[in-house]
């Protein structure tokens, strides 16, 4: 009998058939006889076989992965995929990343518009011009009663007068005719201006235009009395970038300020005002906005709330075309629109002290 | 909703002669005719492609042991058998992955397979348990092994690479390299 490294040796001769012919019947004879040796051969043979096959199955997976790479995977997905599909494999894989990036944004708009006040309502933007005025009554009333207790009720507390709103109006014709905002005497019981002279008249309201947000007023007291206007309307819309200049009363005193149009729409794309950059306050409303000639070239009537210098103003052609509206009947006298500009050439002061004659606050009880 | 997959793909019995031939041309015409159709398959199975990559190639390893071991009968078309065993594949990957309860949308006609993959099973854990056996036998034994076993060197050339002055000392070295693998194959063995 061989040693052991002798014997694997003729084994593997065998099994690699490198056996010479008789070499070869000796070991098969050998095989047949001692069932040991057979058994030795037959195990070797099947270890040796999963190497063999080892080896031989990384060659091929090696062989087919350089043949993979050879392939155009990306191309050949979208040959075998319908259309959708590819679309979607290409969604499985960015699905996360899509999905935290639509969150974050969905997030932050949300955050940003709770912050920028978008949720509340956006109308609430818009702030009507007119004042509230039982506020400073209450005020008024309050430091009044301080100063009553101070000396001891020895003055006794003048009436004041009970006016609930506050706004502007300005002289429509010679005859009595005065236009404001409808919102200032909308809701009203009665209503009186009030000159700049600090002379009262009462009014009555003749005509109202909530669409246009006008409202004519009517003095009936018989001793007002106007001289001839100095003023137009003006018919045709005004440029962006005019020097406009207006008067009104946020205050018990007429006060004037200055801007200019700043954009032919109003409040939310509103085409009956202009936009106009001018410093206007609760008390406004109603005032005339008037260009550099003096021509009346709208009507004051709001500001937007959250941004600065937007006010706006009805447009003068649009307060024409209201006014063309009003029935006949419901007035005494015809309105009788002024058709002389005395304004235009005169001085910013000349003009103000011209225009103030015909510039009203608005009481509304 | 399934598509015509184009590509010229050589005829059944060509593909068996080329892989009793170890032809690497019909290897890649195998492999470019057929993987179009389980890139689809395991695409709109909620796999990748790497998945249907490793698929594939499993089951071109089966047809190759399959047809080697001479013991094939071709008993369907050549592409079923193809896709029936990666569909098989896939669907045992997809459930241990537990991504689906086990349904897949079939694109084309599915044979059955089992008993080839059960094979194929058992050799790949024999297959394992070489791979480790022969990483743990370390150098030179590994190689000296791989250039015998596999790469069917003689002695001689093996003799000369390791520089071993003579043929006997080589292969006693051999031996030694061969009784300590056999020894961690069979000891490893659970």
């Amino acid at each position: 009998m061989k040693s052991e490294p002798d014997m694997i040796e003729s084994i593997d001769k065998y099994l690699r058939g490198e056996m010479p012919p008789e070499e070869k019947n000796a070991f098969e004879k050998l095989r047949q006889e001692n069932f040991d040796f057979d058994d030795q051969v037959v195990s070797h043979a099947e270890f040796l076989k999963v190497i063999h096959g080892l080896g031989e199955r990384d060659k091929l997976v090696s062989k087919m992965n350089s043949i993979h790479d050879s392939l155009d995977v990306e191309e050949m997905k979208r040959e075998v995929l319908p259309r959708e599909l590819f679309i979607k494999s290409i969604w499985d894989k960015y699905r996360i990343n899509i999905s935290v990036a639509a969150s974050v944004a969905i997030v932050s708009v949300l955050f940003t518009m709770l912050v920028s006040g978008y949720f509340s309502s956006t109308k609430s933007n818009y702030s009507a011009l007119r004042r509230k005025l039982d506020i400073e009554i209450s005020n008024l009333k309050k430091s009044q009663n301080a100063i009553i207790k101070n000396i001891k009720g020895r003055v006794s507390p003048r009436i004041s007068s009970p006016g609930k709103f506050g706004g502007t109006g300005f002289a429509l014709s010679e005859n009595g005719y005065i236009v404001t905002n409808y919102h200032v005497v909308k809701g009203a019981d009665s209503v009186y201006i009030q000159n700049t002279g600090g002379e009262s008249f009462k009014v009555k309201v003749v005509y109202q235009d909530p669409a246009y947000d006008i409202a004519v007023l009517q003095v009936t007291d018989p001793e007002f009395k106007l001289g001839s206007l100095p003023y137009t309307l003006k018919k045709s819309e005004s440029d962006l970038g005019e020097d406009v200049f207006t008067m009104g009363f946020p205050k018990d005193s007429i006060v004037y300020t200055k801007g200019y149009v700043s954009s032919n729409n109003g409040f939310s794309g509103d085409t009956l005002q202009y936009q106009v950059a001018i410093p206007v306050n609760p008390g406004n409303s109603g005032g005339p906005l008037l260009d550099v000639k003096g021509n009346v070239i709208g009507v004051i009537s709001g500001k937007q709330t959250l941004s600065d210098g937007a006010a706006f103003a009805v447009k003068s052609n649009y307060l024409l075309k209201s006014l063309e509206t009003v029935s006949k009947d419901s007035l005494d006298n015809e309105i009788v629109l002024s058709k002389k500009n005395l304004l235009s050439g005169l001085s910013r002061k000349d003009q103000i002290k011209k225009m103030k004659n015909f510039t009203f606050m608005v009481k509304v009880y | 909703m399934s598509r015509e997959i184009k590509g010229s793909v050589p005829t059944d019995s060509e593909i068996i002669l080329g892989i009793l031939n170890n032809s690497q041309d019909i290897l890649e015409k195998l492999y470019k005719g057929y993987f179009p159709m389980i890139l689809q398959l395991v695409l709109t199975n909620s796999g990748d492609e790497d998945d249907a990559k490793d698929v594939f190639q499993e089951s071109i390893i089966v047809l190759y042991n399959k047809v080697k071991r001479g013991n094939f009968e071709l008993n369907s078309k050549l592409k079923t058998f193809i896709y029936s065993v990666c569909r098989r594949i896939w669907l045992k990957k997809l459930s241990t992955k537990s991504r689906s309860a086990g349904r897949i949308e079939d694109f084309e006609d599915v044979v059955q397979v089992e008993d080839d993959l059960e094979q194929r099973e058992e050799q790949d854990n024999k297959f394992k348990q070489m791979e480790q056996s022969l990483s743990n036998l370390g150098e030179p034994c590994k190689t000296i092994i791989e250039d015998f076993y596999i790469r069917n060197k003689t002695m001689q050339d093996i003799c000369e690479k390791f520089g071993y002055t003579n043929a006997d000392n080589a292969k006693n070295q051999k031996y030694k390299c061969l009784q300590r693998l056999k020894k961690l194959f069979f000891q490893d063995k659970i």
